[in-house]
């Protein structure tokens, strides 16, 4: 049967991965390339690039090292961040990514969505939100979480998959960089609602908290995590092995 | 050297890049002449089955793959380059392929429990059904990545491996020369890279 996913995500500014925690304080922490490469031996199901440089050159030398990872690694590669139009989603397509995750460009222009998908196919296009509590209510924030748009999440994603996204992430703002495990009340939310993989981000701190993901959601397809990875805090197939005693099916 | 079928469905970099990694010889061409030249080739392909094979009918490489194959030479369609290979397929209408296996290509939709998301994407195991040198580092239930929602049947003679997803779905196929994988080698890791190899380094007497 099809696995579950583990995903390491790589955040890249000027070149090298950072990892906020509440998506401020950035530590520098590696070389993408050696890092990218260190999980796909550990057995990484698939690696998620963020590109989080605004300028010009940074933006060229985010291609250049995506097209540095895509030469040594094989396995499936999603980019997000500055796509913005059709043509950031072909900038990356062709430097060897496989799929392509749309935020806040998809906020301001619904549209690219569609566009995207006639053009390269809906498992091409991957919506992520960055979803935070708000008076009660599940709501999306733009900018890397920093502003409120003011839109419902659930009714959000509903219209981003029928518009032609893939495939959704989650990333819960309310438990990002806490460490005390995925926000399985926002999840089961987000799964119910659609039928695309769905990969739950945001609050991971060690091996149980998958387990207790896959758990809780048997449905969930994939969980993703950035800095306990990095720090080597979850050796990813430590992580793999625990699932497997758990009858989760992974990959090993 | 191995020609890579270029005929403007997908991008090829990744298939590019596990060819150079494994340093297998291979260009990426729609030229008659050097797919001729090559000793083997790589059909690869995304997207619609209607369009992949009206492009490959504009560029006369229909025809000229198809006697390639029946030449002898060793060929592998991969993703949609292997649901080519068939008869026919029923994606959107019905189409005719190149015919070089016996088989067709049908949707997921109505065969597979309606619980489970298509297109089938992610890791999956390969159950082996039959033998084949581009099999030879491959064992049970090695893993592969795969992004479909079309599927091959009615294909016993070539079946070479099978994935379970709801139902049993034809995952590779070889019969001689000429042979297919539904899932991506070139995204699944050393054990991708490893079939990749095995093309490569296979010397098919016919």
């Amino acid at each position: 049967m099809i696995t579950k996913r583990i995903i390491p995500c790589l955040d890249v500014k000027d070149g090298r991965v950072v990892k906020g925690v509440n998506f401020l304080g950035l530590a520098d922490v590696s070389s993408p390339v050696k890092l990218a490469k260190f999980y796909s031996e550990s057995g990484a199901d698939e690696l998620v690039f963020y590109d989080i440089t605004a300028s010009a050159e940074g933006r060229a030398l985010f291609t250049d090292i995506l097209r540095e990872v895509a030469k040594t690694i094989f396995i499936p590669l999603t980019v997000g961040g500055g796509i913005n139009s059709v043509e950031d989603f072909d900038r990356v397509l062709k430097c060897g990514a496989d799929k392509v995750s749309v935020n806040s460009g998809a906020i301001r222009n619904p549209e690219l969505i569609s566009l995207a998908a006639q053009k390269y196919g809906n498992q091409c296009v991957v919506i992520s939100a960055d979803i935070k509590r708000v008076d009660g209510t599940f709501r999306v924030f733009a900018k890397g979480g920093r502003e409120d748009t003011g839109m419902e999440a659930i009714s959000w994603i509903k219209k981003c998959v029928a518009n032609g996204a893939g495939e959704v992430v989650v990333n819960s703002i309310d438990t990002d960089g806490v460490k005390r495990g995925f926000d399985i009340e926002m999840l089961k939310a987000v799964r119910e609602a659609v039928n695309v993989p769905v990969i739950a981000s945001g609050g991971a701190g060690c091996i149980q908290d998958f387990v207790t993901l896959f758990k809780e959601i048997p449905d969930m397809d994939a969980g993703l995590a950035a800095s306990i990875f990095h720090f080597g805090e979850v050796q990813i197939s430590d992580l793999k092995r625990e699932l497997a005693e758990n009858d989760i099916i992974v990959r090993l | 050297m191995i020609a890579v079928i270029d005929y403007g469905v997908g991008n090829l970099f990744s298939l590019s890049s596990s060819l150079d990694m494994i340093g297998a010889k291979s260009v990426i061409t729609s030229d008659a002449e050097q797919i001729r030249k090559a000793d083997k080739i790589i059909l690869p392909g995304v997207g619609a089955f209607a369009d992949a094979i009206k492009k490959l009918r504009e560029k006369g490489l229909d025809k000229l793959i198809i006697d390639e194959a029946k030449k002898g030479k060793p060929i592998m369609g991969i993703c949609l380059g292997m649901q080519l290979l068939f008869e026919k397929s029923y994606e959107y209408g019905e189409h005719t392929g190149l015919g070089l296996l016996k088989g067709s290509v049908v949707p997921m939709q109505g065969i597979i429990p309606t619980e489970l998301k298509i297109p089938h994407i992610g890791w999956n195991a390969l159950h082996i059904k039959a033998k084949h040198p581009i099999f030879k580092y491959i064992k049970e239930n090695d893993y592969v990545y795969f992004v479909h929602s079309y599927f091959a049947t009615d294909c016993e003679d070539s079946l070479l491996a099978t994935t379970e997803y709801g139902a049993e779905l034809t995952s590779a196929v070889a019969l001689d020369n000429v042979t297919g994988c539904q899932f991506h080698p070139e995204k699944s890791g050393d054990i991708g890279l490893s079939i990749l190899r095995a093309f490569d380094e296979w010397e098919a007497t016919k």
